[in-house]
């Protein structure tokens, strides 16, 4: 089959890396299940500081030469073989999840170390091994450069991220997790069915040979809607969202930071790699808002059942079907953007902005949870008193996560929202703009009691139930903080985002 | 009517019924079920895809088929997932719902004080 596409079909210095990224979580996984027991929680951590020196180094790679870092596997060029490539957004999704990965893996040591005298614990080993296979699974989603490895990566992914809702066994998370595989599975059958149909059309999965074929016509605009339907079900947008509240909240601390950190922008980044390389000239602006109104609802419902919230981790779990739809706000924009003949670059930046920022600052989120409640014994909102002075950068922590959520200036989430809503204002879509600020101020209200609650004087003679180590709190508020000063991203002399981007940006065929 | 026609006509119906079961039925064994129809389906489709596509005068267009046996094995490791951890549910609590006892909103998020 005849293509023009020199520069996309070789190996580029570097790519060996992109192999690396993918196999050493699942070989760290492998070892891991072996020595099974004390020994994987020391094997996760070993590989979790070598799978972060090989991601800098493919950001490093990409800085150097300016274009997308790619790997021909076993020397088979697209359509026949695959690509694995790494451009500006795969690369600042795999630092951003690297980080948060190590985060939460330095605050499970607590949680998740197996005692001394004891041989081995079911629910420890099990974390370990699924925390490697979700971040091995997400780096496959995000290096991938055809349709149907990313089918495999997001099944990867469900299938490490389910038994993560039910590490504890009760028979509550079992069925949360039995219902988000569910949902899981109907999103990726559809997925598959719009690969296949594509596949069928155009005769290739591979994701730039693919965008210079698909034309706007019924058969693509039905794998469009097959597709992004699947992963929206994956993501739990609003109203199919139901699974995750449940999920999120029952597992345990570290996990919960997991599945609603990370795993969720799995399946968001598929949609977004869809939406703006492959189907860039199929994609018309009343379908990329009706994605922005279901973020809308996401944002109202989400926010304000989240204020209704008695416990502490299902308020964060609401307060993530409200963040989803930020996420989502990003498509009628650039769609907008591009429509209109502008550069898309800033709303694209503002949504993968809010996607990183959120990640670290729901996994601090959930984590403070977690502290909280080893502390108190109960996450009851009501009754957070004595937390200040009990775990004073515990409560900074959640704070610091808030004010990113909420859109304080510095923060990560600050800097999201201010390009999302220029884009907004540039394209004239001022009631998306409107939202989002009401979307803040819902969360500001949540974050607020939350704070206000846990700066009350504990009773005479209270004792925390247990101590929690301080490098827990440290690694939460790493985070935290992390997300909270990413704002400081727009310093940044390049645009690291649209490095090597497959499709030129400001093109949308009439 | 062709024979790829009257297959992908039934890979569709097979999808249909598929996605009517896994949406409209409570139990979760026949959510399952449904998914493995719709998938059923989907492979189907492909097959059909991988046979239409070979006017070059080969017997088949290969990759499809490659695809299919990738699909069809994660398909079946799915329905495995899916049906340990009906099991265990079935185990734990003796009935196998996915109807929470609580309503979804104010599900339990962690055990009660030990």
């Amino acid at each position: 089959m005849p293509h023009s596409l020199s520069a996309q079909d070789v190996t580029t210095p570097g790519g060996l890396l992109l192999v690396l990224a993918i196999l050493i979580p699942f070989i760290g996984m492998l070892i891991g299940f072996v020595f099974g027991g004390g020994k994987a929680m020391r094997v996760a951590l070993a590989t979790l500081a070598v799978g972060l020196a090989i991601v800098i180094a493919i950001a490093k790679a990409l800085v150097q030469s300016g274009d997308a870092v790619i790997y021909i596997l076993g020397g088979w060029m697209p359509p026949l073989g695959v690509a694995l490539r790494a451009d500006g957004l795969s690369v600042v999704m795999l630092l951003a999840i690297a980080v948060v990965i190590c985060g939460i893996g330095v605050y499970a040591r607590a949680d998740f170390g197996s005692p001394s005298g004891v041989k081995e614990a079911r629910a420890p080993l099990t974390f370990w091994l699924l925390l490697l296979a979700v971040w091995g699974s997400l780096n496959l989603v995000f290096v991938s450069g055809d349709l149907f490895t990313l089918y495999v990566a997001l099944e990867l992914l469900t299938f490490a991220a389910v038994p993560l809702v039910s590490l504890d066994g009760r028979s509550e998370t079992v069925r949360s997790a039995l219902r988000y595989l569910l949902y899981a599975l109907l999103g990726s059958v559809l997925y598959l069915l719009g690969a296949v149909l594509l596949y069928g059309v155009y005769g290739t999965l591979d994701i730039p040979l693919l965008a210079m074929r698909v034309r706007p016509e019924p058969v693509a605009w039905a794998a469009l809607a097959l597709m992004i339907s699947g992963l929206l079900a994956k993501t739990a947008l609003f109203p199919l969202h139901l699974w995750l509240p449940p999920a999120h909240a029952g597992a345990p601390a570290a996990a919960s930071a997991v599945l609603s950190g990370l795993v969720i922008k799995g399946s968001w980044f598929l949609a977004v790699r869809l939406w703006f390389d492959v189907f860039a000239g199929v994609v018309t602006l009343p379908s990329a808002q009706t994605l922005g109104t279901l973020g809308a609802a996401a944002i109202l419902v989400g926010n304000v059942v989240a204020l209704r919230q008695t416990r502490l981790k299902l308020l964060i779990a609401y307060s993530t079907v409200a963040q989803i739809g930020y996420l989502f706000l990003m498509f009628p924009l650039a769609t907008g953007l591009s429509s209109a003949g502008l550069d898309s670059a800033v709303a694209v930046n503002g949504g993968m902005l809010q996607a990183i920022s959120h990640a670290m600052a729901k996994a601090a989120m959930f984590m403070a949870a977690g502290l909280i409640y080893t502390t108190l014994g109960h996450d009851r909102v009501a009754d957070l008193r004595g937390m200040t002075s009990t775990l004073p950068m515990t409560v900074l922590a959640f704070a610091l996560a808030g004010a990113s959520l909420i859109g304080l200036p510095p923060s990560g989430g600050f800097l999201a929202k201010w390009l999302l809503i220029s884009a907004a204002i540039t394209t004239l879509q001022w009631w998306w703009a409107l939202l989002m600020l009401v979307g803040g101020l819902l969360t500001s209200v949540y974050v607020f009691i939350v704070v206000v609650r846990s700066l009350a004087p504990a009773h005479d003679g209270w004792k925390p139930k247990l101590p929690v180590p301080r490098y827990q709190q440290a690694a939460v508020l790493a985070l935290a903080l992390c997300s909270f000063l990413l704002g400081a991203a727009v310093l940044c002399p390049l645009d690291v985002m649209q490095i090597g981007r497959t499709v030129s940006r400001n093109t949308l065929l009439p | 009517m062709n024979g790829p026609t009257l297959f992908g006509l039934c890979a569709a119906a097979l999808i249909g019924f598929g996605l009517y079961g896994l949406i409209v039925n409570p139990q979760p064994l026949r959510k399952i079920i449904g998914f493995n129809i719709i998938g059923s389906g989907v492979f189907l489709l492909f097959g059909t895809i991988a046979r239409r596509g070979a006017a070059a005068g080969m017997g088949g267009d290969p990759v499809p088929q490659a695809l299919l046996i990738t699909g069809i094995v994660v398909a079946f490791s799915a329905t495995a997932l899916a049906v340990a951890l009906l099991l265990r549910l079935f185990d734990e609590g003796g009935v196998v719902t996915l109807v929470s006892e609580a309503s979804p909103t104010e599900a339990k998020a962690d055990p009660p004080d030990a």
